[in-house]
């Protein structure tokens, strides 16, 4: 059992937690995850390590409720505890390297989860420009923690209620275009937003590096659930990613098998939200 | 026609009851029910208690089974669990899926003229009487102070764990999942191996002093080499199974609907998708399911698709029936819960729509050739032969490879060259000292005995290893 030691509400849909997982911290690096089950009929669902405290031995996840898992993980409470959590998952990304000028660009949740990534960047000596996008002002989270790293901070809005109006690939196509000199860029965030910024980079050959969310079952390199082609070749996920070049994912196959359970996903959120009395 | 002159026909094995097939196609209760007492008794009567057994040699562990037999008949079912238990910590579960008709019962001396003693199904029927009376725990053996971590709770981690906690280690379990038993757990469906079963026999481990640790990926959460050198084990035993799936390289294979066989089984036994919405875990099912394989997994996976609802479930193998590796009973069991096999048939393509579900799948007609490496006959391909098979799922059930985590984080650690560990025959030792492994990955996939014989010979050869060290 992992005991949740601090808990958050960072906007109506996306929480944060941290967790006592001190096997898990001794040796995480930026861009793992870890595997979470919240109780004994759950499922294993992977979230990535968004900070990490090896004095303490705890960890943070911050996840956004989009179905039953998430929103049961939301429900739960400081001194309650998870069932499961296994980690450090997936290779870490190649963070702690001096590239020169690293965009970071986070979508919606993506936006904690490359937090850690990020800082490795910056600590590494990179030059360090985030763009965090959002629907809408309200969403967009992680603002003092990315500004406190960051060289050069954007902030994108769809409705145009905060920052730039418009998606995060308005302004990377922005930087490029003034001839800004880019040597990486990293993105995380729902599939559409880390296509359109691998087409946004492609023309000019800028590397561009993505973090996949395939659905997973155990992540350890045992079902091939996660399953995605990369280059014409099938890779999995949880041990050969999650990072991988943006140029060479097939994200329409991706897309497909993401919603591979959605009449499922439906039965479990509606149920859940008959059982508790919430709004969808 | 003298009366005398007349041999006796060759007599069979006592049936064991089943549910019917109409029945249990449709549920996930056990297939097989055992043996009652006196139906065991009859069994057991049948024996010849051999002066030189032979059926002891076709079994890995060597369990004592004349004198475990010879216990039944003085109807001291307690004593003649302990008896099996003196060579093989789970004898429920061996009894359940070992393949006897290749093993104990194939060189049983009874089995020349006859059907074979059922040993296996005298075997189940001792160890469930055993556990459901409260059978007691062996004498504990004091402590000698050395350590042993076991990586992995499949067969050969829980048998090398059982056998070192009898020579007075202090053993730890450090497991990937959240529960014991590799594909015990994982793979092998409840309706053939009830996980209730698997636990207790755990338990009864767990009891004789074994830790398990779960949540627990060596090479991730930690390495070997810090198991050994910071974590200060004396001696490591790997033993993760060969559970990275095989797909076959066909267009169309990243379908919606088309799985490994793993994923399928994990998700139905281990997360319990088949209790959905019980259990969060999900689980697609289509109509009409193609499997592809001919081993116990594709016969696991066709029967689970059966039980979830699908309408035509087609077992698909390149061979024929004669080269299939399943063990006999399942194949059985398949065919009576109505599996359709095709033979002599392989998949070229799996053709899908635009939502990324599996719509066909077609394939070409094979032939048996000449006989390859395994011995077996080489199925080649009959020209102008593809046909379109209606389906909209598929499981791919075609073999395991080397899991590369624990490889790949292990340096100095010897491999073959298809990534299965290098590791002693008689011992287990690997080229790292103190570091031994055996089960499936180091054989590759085989089977839960041979696993067990691993994990038994590599618990003798860490005890030759740290005796050797301390003197
Ligand atoms: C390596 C990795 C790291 C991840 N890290 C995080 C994280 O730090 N924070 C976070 O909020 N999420 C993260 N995810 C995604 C997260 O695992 C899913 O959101 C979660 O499993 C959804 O479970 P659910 O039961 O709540 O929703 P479901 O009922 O499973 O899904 C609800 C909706 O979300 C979509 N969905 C389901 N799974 C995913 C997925 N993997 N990615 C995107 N959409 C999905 C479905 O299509 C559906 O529309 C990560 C995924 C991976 C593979
Ligand atoms: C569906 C199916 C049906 C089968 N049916 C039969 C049958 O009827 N009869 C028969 O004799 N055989 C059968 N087999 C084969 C048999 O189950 C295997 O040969 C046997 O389980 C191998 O045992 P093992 O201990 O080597 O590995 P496994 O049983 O594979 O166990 C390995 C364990 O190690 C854990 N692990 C892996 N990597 C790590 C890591 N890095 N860190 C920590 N833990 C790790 C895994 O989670 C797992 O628990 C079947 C196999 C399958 C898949
Ligand atoms: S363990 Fe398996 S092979 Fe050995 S006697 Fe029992 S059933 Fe036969
Ligand atoms: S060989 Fe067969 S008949 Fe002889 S002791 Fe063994 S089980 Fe009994
Ligand atoms: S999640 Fe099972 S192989 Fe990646």
């Amino acid at each position: 059992m992992y005991e949740i030691k601090a808990k958050r509400v960072l906007n109506p849909s996306t929480k944060m937690l941290v967790l006592t997982a001190p096997d898990v911290t001794r040796v995480c690096r930026p861009g793992q995850f870890v595997m979470v089950r919240a109780n004994e009929t759950g499922e294993r669902i992977p979230l990535t390590i968004a900070d990490c405290d090896r004095k303490k031995g705890e960890i943070t996840i911050v996840f956004q409720e989009v179905g039953k898992s998430t929103k049961l993980l939301g429900s739960l409470e400081v001194g309650q505890s998870v069932q499961d959590v296994v980690g450090p998952l997936g290779k870490p990304t190649e963070a702690e390297k001096k590239y020169g000028t690293v965009v970071v660009i986070g979508g919606g949740c993506g936006t904690a989860i490359c937090y850690p990534v990020a800082k490795a960047f910056k600590e590494a000596g990179n030059y360090l420009i985030t763009i965090n996008g959002a629907r809408t002002a309200d969403l967009l989270i992680f603002r003092k923690e990315m500004e406190a790293i960051s060289d050069e901070m954007y902030e994108t809005t769809d409705d145009g209620t905060c920052g730039v109006h418009g998606f995060v690939t308005t302004v990377l196509g922005d930087l490029i275009q003034k001839g800004k000199k880019i040597d990486l860029v990293f993105a995380v965030g729902p599939v559409p937003m880390m296509k359109f910024v691998s087409k946004t980079t492609e023309p000019k050959k800028i590397p561009t590096v993505v973090s996949l969310n395939s659905l997973m079952v155990d992540a350890t390199g045992m079902c091939g659930a996660c399953r995605v082609t990369v280059g014409g070749q099938m890779r999995f996920t949880c041990v050969d990613g999650p990072d991988f070049d943006g140029h060479q994912v097939d994200y329409n196959e991706l897309m497909g098998r993401l919603n591979a359970y959605r009449d499922q996903e439906v039965i479990s959120d509606t149920r859940w939200s008959k059982e508790h009395g919430g709004s969808k | 026609m003298s009366e005398k002159k007349q041999r006796k026909p060759p007599t069979k094995k006592v049936p064991m009851r089943e549910q019917e097939p109409v029945k249990r196609r449709k549920n996930f209760n056990e297939v097989a029910l055992g043996y009652s007492e006196k139906e065991a008794l009859a069994e057991a009567e049948k024996c010849m208690q051999c002066r030189n057994p032979k059926c002891v040699s076709g079994c890995p562990v060597e369990v004592p089974i004349r004198e475990f037999i010879e216990l039944i008949r003085e109807r001291d079912y307690m004593a003649a669990a302990a008896k099996i238990k003196e060579t093989n910590s789970l004898p429920a579960i061996c009894g359940r899926v070992c393949p006897q008709e290749t093993q104990c019962e194939h060189t049983c001396i009874y089995g020349t003229r006859n059907e074979p003693i059922a040993i296996g199904r005298l075997e189940r029927f001792v160890a469930d009487y055993a556990r459901e009376h409260e059978e007691p725990l062996p004498p504990v053996t004091p402590k000698n102070g050395k350590r042993v971590a076991i990586v992995g709770s499949g067969p050969a981690g829980l048998t090398c764990a059982g056998d070192l906690v009898k020579m007075g280690y202090d053993v730890t379990i450090l497991e990937a999942f959240h529960k014991p038993g590799g594909v015990l757990m994982y793979g092998i469906p409840e309706f053939r191996l009830p996980k209730a079963i698997v636990e207790a026999e755990v338990e009864f481990l767990r009891k004789m002093g074994v830790t398990i640790s779960y949540d627990y990926v060596i090479g991730k959460t930690r390495t070997i080499h810090q198991l050994m050198k910071e974590d200060r084990y004396d001696a490591v035993f790997i033993g993760t199974g060969a559970g990275a799936p095989v797909f076959m390289k066909i267009p169309g294979e990243n379908l919606v609907t088309v799985f490994s066989a793993n994923e399928f089984l994990t998700r139905v036994n281990l997360m319990k998708a088949y209790k959905f919405p019980e259990y969060d875990t999900p689980v697609r099912i289509g109509d009409r399911v193609a499997v592809v394989g001919g081993g116990n997994v594709a016969m696991d996976a066709a029967r689970t698709a059966l039980r979830l609802g699908a309408s035509e479930v087609h077992i698909v193998y390149r061979r024929s029936k004669d080269e299939m590796p399943a063990r006999h009973e399942e194949l059985v069991h398949a065919e009576e819960e109505g599996i359709r096999f095709d033979y002599l048939v392989n998949p070229v393509e799996v053709l899908g729509d635009d939502k990324g579900k599996a719509v066909g799948m077609a394939c070409i007609r094979m032939e048996l050739g000449e006989p390859d490496e395994s011995g077996r006959k080489r199925p080649v391909p009959v020209p102008d032969s593809r046909f379109v098979m209606d389906v909209d799922m598929v499981v791919m059930a075609i073999g395991t490879a080397s899991n590369p985590i624990v490889p790949t984080s292990t340096p100095g650690l010897e491999l073959t060259k298809w990534g299965y560990i290098v590791a002693d025959e008689q011992t287990g030792i690997t080229s790292i000292p103190g570091v031994f492994a055996g089960g499936d990955i180091v054989t590759g996939s085989a089977t839960v005995i041979s696993a067990m014989g691993a994990g038994k010979r590599a618990a003798r050869g860490i005890h030759e290893y740290l005796s050797a060290k301390a003197a």
